[in-house]
């Protein structure tokens, strides 16, 4: 479950948003670019401080400015996937992988370095240096190296923005499965309709720093309104009240059909 | 090969020259590094007047440094009394003198070369490092500190060449003595003040020109190399 309450502002950007999920699943944060998603997906992993809010994790309260609680990044265990991969240049694809996984005691460790490396089908580039990897291979060792931390959550911040489609059907079927093969949820940051409806259970669409609207994908999938709003032209505060949606707007920014 | 075979009193510049020089870097690496760290990373009131301080070296007259050094780590400086009456050092005319004024000397030119590499590391990673359960510290040391390897080491390498050349705040601060402070230069420069002392001079100036070749050349090879490895 994730409860999510985050208050910031950023220079004149005042990002309000606030969310719960439930299950265990893949939740989807959508928006446009500049909507404010990474700025929430990095105050919960607590690289940036909200100046006020709660982040509440299945149960376990990771930052209540109420109670003037903040836990550091280091000991929230939330595997933080990059737009960037950001391997560490000087260390071996091995040592990425393991640098985390090193710091979690034996007994915590549920994520097994041969599984995760048999999933991730990377194997063979154990030895190599991360200056010899494509891009799609760098994405996964970095899957990899947020996964062996046994996180309590991991954090996708549009983990197939940099690569192509190729590398991205290469990496999305692994992503797919970490739920059902892990059990740990994952927040997934994406503007890509087809990557939320192929991944997602649960939806937040983020516009100007404000969730919009959250629920089930499949309850959301109708919401044109909604959809549409997340894509083109700025959003009146309207809330999650519905709107008759008489015909879906066919906007020529409105590109990604939304069907499954 | 006569010519190539150096003289006691060469052998004995050339040896304090070296010493006084590794350890001017040495004793000030560790600050250096925490001084480039904190002026490429920190905001802080004051951070200008620091900025000025570390440089000051690099624009003041090397006598003034040396006096200023005399002023207050002589034997009755303001430091210089306290150190020798509760730790029982001193800095007075002595190697130890010649090193402090060296490492003073030379610290605008580490710190700029290690500042530079620092503001040239990704923060990306950093914090990456952080999501991955290291605390800050180990975060420097397992991944800051060695990015900026070949900053360090390019640092160390003009240090310690600016260090061999260290002359006036030497001569102020810890005079010209024998074994003890009389450095290349300083031998160079005493040779030049006697009669028939010029083959001498020109001797020690070849030294210093190689040594002085030697330390640039392998700040060169080292840094390429080091920067094809890290090469993300």
């Amino acid at each position: 479950m994730l409860d999510i309450n985050v208050k910031r502002l950023q220079g004149v950007f005042r990002i309000h948003t606030s969310f719960v999920t439930h299950g265990t699943g893949i939740t989807a944060l959508f928006g446009r670019s500049g909507a404010g998603k990474t700025s929430v997906i990095n105050m919960v992993a607590g690289l940036v401080r909200p100046d006020e809010g709660r982040i509440v994790v299945n149960g376990r309260t990771y930052f209540d400015s109420e109670k003037g609680l903040n836990v550091p990044p280091e000991k929230r265990r939330f595997g933080y996937i990059f737009q960037d991969g950001r391997i560490f240049p000087h260390l071996s694809v091995k040592s990425n992988l393991t640098y985390g996984m090193k710091l979690v005691p034996r007994s915590e460790r549920f994520v097994a370095f041969d599984q995760v490396v048999e999933l991730l089908g990377i194997r063979h580039l154990l030895n190599r240096q991360p200056s010899k990897l494509s891009g799609g291979e760098k994405q996964r060792v970095a899957i990899g190296r947020a996964l062996l931390t046994s996180p309590h959550l991991m954090l996708m911040d549009e983990p197939l923005a940099s690569l192509d489609n190729d590398r991205k059907s290469e990496v999305l079927p692994f992503i797919a499965t970490l739920p059902k093969e892990f059990s740990v949820p994952i927040l997934y940051v994406s503007h890509s309709v087809d990557e939320i409806v192929n991944l997602a259970d649960y939806l937040v669409i983020v516009d100007s720093g404000r969730a919009i609207a959250a629920g089930q994908v499949k309850e959301l999938m109708d919401r044109f309104d909604l959809w549409s709003s997340a894509w083109c032209g700025p959003l009146p505060d309207r809330g999650i009240a519905p709107r008759p949606v008489a015909s879906p707007p066919r906007s020529s920014c409105f590109s990604s059909p939304v069907t499954k | 090969m006569e010519i190539l075979e150096l003289s006691s009193l060469e052998k004995e510049a050339l040896r304090l020259s070296l010493w006084v020089s590794g350890w001017a870097v040495a004793g000030s690496l560790p600050a250096g590094v925490f001084f480039s760290w904190l002026l490429a990373r920190k905001k802080f009131p004051g951070k200008l007047l620091l900025d000025g301080l570390v440089h000051l070296p690099l624009v003041l007259p090397p006598v003034v440094m040396g006096y200023i050094l005399l002023v207050l780590l002589g034997r009755k400086g303001a430091l210089g009394a306290w150190l020798y009456d509760v730790l029982g050092i001193t800095f007075a005319f002595n190697w130890k003198g010649a090193a402090v004024a060296s490492g003073i000397m030379a610290f605008p030119l580490l710190v700029r070369a290690v500042r530079l590499s620092i503001e040239g590391v990704d923060q990306g990673l950093e914090a990456a490092a952080r999501t991955l359960g290291a605390s800050p510290i180990r975060v420097f040391f397992t991944i800051t500190l060695p990015l900026i390897m070949p900053g360090i080491l390019t640092g160390i390498i003009l240090a310690f060449a600016r260090s061999l050349s260290e002359f006036g705040a030497t001569i102020t601060f810890v005079s010209n003595i024998p074994g003890e402070t009389r450095t290349l230069p300083l031998a160079l420069y005493t040779l030049t003040q006697v009669p028939g002392g010029e083959e001498g001079a020109f001797r020690l100036c070849v030294i210093s020109v190689i040594l002085a070749m030697i330390a640039l050349i392998c700040s060169e090879v080292l840094s390429r190399r080091l920067a094809a490895r890290m090469k993300g």
